[in-house]
């Protein structure tokens, strides 16, 4: 037993009152950060997260955990920078290691239309303080020595946007992290509770309906991922999400050590390299809307292809897992967050590839939102009723997706 | 891998297949006008089970066709 584990030993589970200040349905990382920064920054812990499974089950622990804020309009800039910088700060604040370590992002680019779009990227960033700067293919040599600058012949590199401040994080520490400081202050977690249904009073959420009775709540927050469009539709809120799967795998040991997160927006695919020293690597979601968790061997194969070109040490490598989540991808691929149409129920959604570096920032925001009955100004861009007046955040070019 | 059949080109693999998406279907409880139209502009239906989609023979006869399919198991329905 390690020392973090011994860390949990001490908490409370406990069991279901039939009445909380606010409920969280989820118990992945936004709704556990939601709970959290309630009970320390608002000194709200009349609250419960319930969760159908355990916590972290779902696209919390799924997730390729690579934390970045290069993004493409400058309310996700901000949005973003700020959620990087409370990951530096989380285990200071928290006081749980959450193995956090800066690699820093290469983004390639193969064509001139490639290179315009992350020298573009690249002067964004630096207006909203965020560093990101041009590397030539020498720069991008030394810093990954691995990779074929001519991509096997076919992708050759033009240059890349290499986006100092990225980082990882073991992605279902962090949830333990928000948990555990969030369980120390009186947050009841609920694990094993799949919530069937909502109490409502007229238009009004009043509660929810679990396996094992209802529960009250004055406002009931909606972290759900995968099943959200129907766990929505019980307080008639419809949503602009899809369902897709997202598929990613890591290879055995690769002993000497990768050091950047390398990606690709015109292969969509990402590789980093875990903790075990395990090559991560993902791509984009699967082209068909589906609720679907099963594995392919046809990601495998083109996902397997495509990063062998660029990196070919690759190829010598063993795939030890695979394994799928379901994204909630909305229309215009930002995330949506803050109130809806029924009174009392709050939504966090839309979290599509992108949701693990939002984790501290979303909860932050979204605890701030219920506790003061107010949309905190970093989230008022991405709130629901921004496709009513015509605002939509689009910026489907920073997902990694197509 | 999914195979889908072609009306015009016959049963021929996913891959060489684009998704359309859903075809948008407005919930006759809305009846505003306006509401109507956000909804069928950006909303999904998002349907967890069988539904209706256009898919694009992209590597064929490069045309429209409507396909069922089971979004829970990702199968496609034959009729």
């Amino acid at each position: 037993m390690n020392e973090f584990v011994e860390t949990l030993l001490d908490l409370h589970w406990h069991e279901p009152k039939s009445s909380y200040d606010v409920v969280i349905v989820g118990g992945g990382g936004h709704g556990l950060a939601t709970a959290y920064y309630l009970a320390t920054r608002h000194g709200i812990t009349n609250v419960a997260v319930v969760e159908a499974n355990y916590i972290g089950s779902g696209n919390s622990g799924r997730n390729t955990t690579i934390i970045r804020a290069n993004y493409g309009i400058p309310e996700s800039i901000r949005f973003y920078q700020h959620s990087m910088d409370l990951y530096k700060t989380l285990e200071d604040d928290t006081g749980c290691w959450i193995m956090h370590n800066t690699k820093g992002l290469i983004w390639l680019a193969h064509t001139e239309s490639a290179m315009r779009s992350e020298r573009a990227r690249c002067q964004l960033n630096t207006a909203m303080g965020t560093e990101t700067i041009m590397v030539d293919p020498a720069e991008i040599k030394q810093l990954c020595p691995q990779i074929d600058l001519t991509g096997s012949g076919r992708y050759p590199v033009l240059g890349a946007s290499h986006h100092v401040g990225a980082s990882t994080a073991r992605h279902d520490r962090v949830v333990w992290a928000y948990a555990q400081g969030a369980m120390r202050l009186g947050v009841h977690v609920l694990q094993n509770t799949p919530v069937t249904g909502l109490l409502m009073d007229g238009d009004r959420v009043t509660g929810v309906k679990t396996a094992t009775g209802n529960i009250s709540a004055g406002v009931v927050m909606s972290a759900v991922g995968g099943d959200v469009t129907q766990f929505a539709a019980h307080a008639g809120v419809r949503l602009p999400i899809r369902t897709h799967p997202l598929q990613a795998f890591v290879t055995n040991g690769y002993a000497q050590g990768f050091g950047p997160i390398i990606s690709d927006t015109e292969l969509l695919s990402y590789v980093s390299q875990t903790a075990r020293g395990q090559m991560l690597i993902g791509a984009e979601y699967d082209r068909q809307q589906s609720f679907s968790r099963q594995s392919s061997f046809d990601f495998l194969q083109s996902c397997a292809t495509k990063v062998s070109y660029l990196l070919p040490f690759l190829k010598n490598l063993r795939i030890m897992r695979q394994w799928t989540g379901r994204c909630d991808v909305s229309s215009d691929f930002s995330p949506v967050m803050g109130f809806t149409p029924a009174p009392g129920f709050v939504i966090t959604t839309g979290w599509g590839t992108w949701g693990f570096k939002a984790i501290p920032a979303g909860g932050e925001a979204m605890a701030e939102l219920i506790a003061t009955d107010t949309t905190p100004e970093i989230i008022e861009p991405f709130s629901l009723n921004r496709f009513a007046t015509d605002h939509s955040m689009a910026d489907q070019g920073s997902t990694g997706t197509r | 891998m999914l195979w889908v059949t072609c009306p015009r080109c016959g049963h021929r693999p996913i891959d060489e297949f684009k998704f359309g998406g859903e075809i948008p279907d407005v919930p006759a409880s809305i009846t505003d006008d306006a509401a109507r139209d956000l909804d069928r502009v950006w909303m999904f239906n998002n349907v967890d089970g069988v539904t209706t989609e256009r898919w694009f023979h992209e590597g064929g006869c490069r045309r429209w066709m409507t396909l069922k399919r089971d979004t829970h198991l990702d199968r496609v329905i034959e009729d």
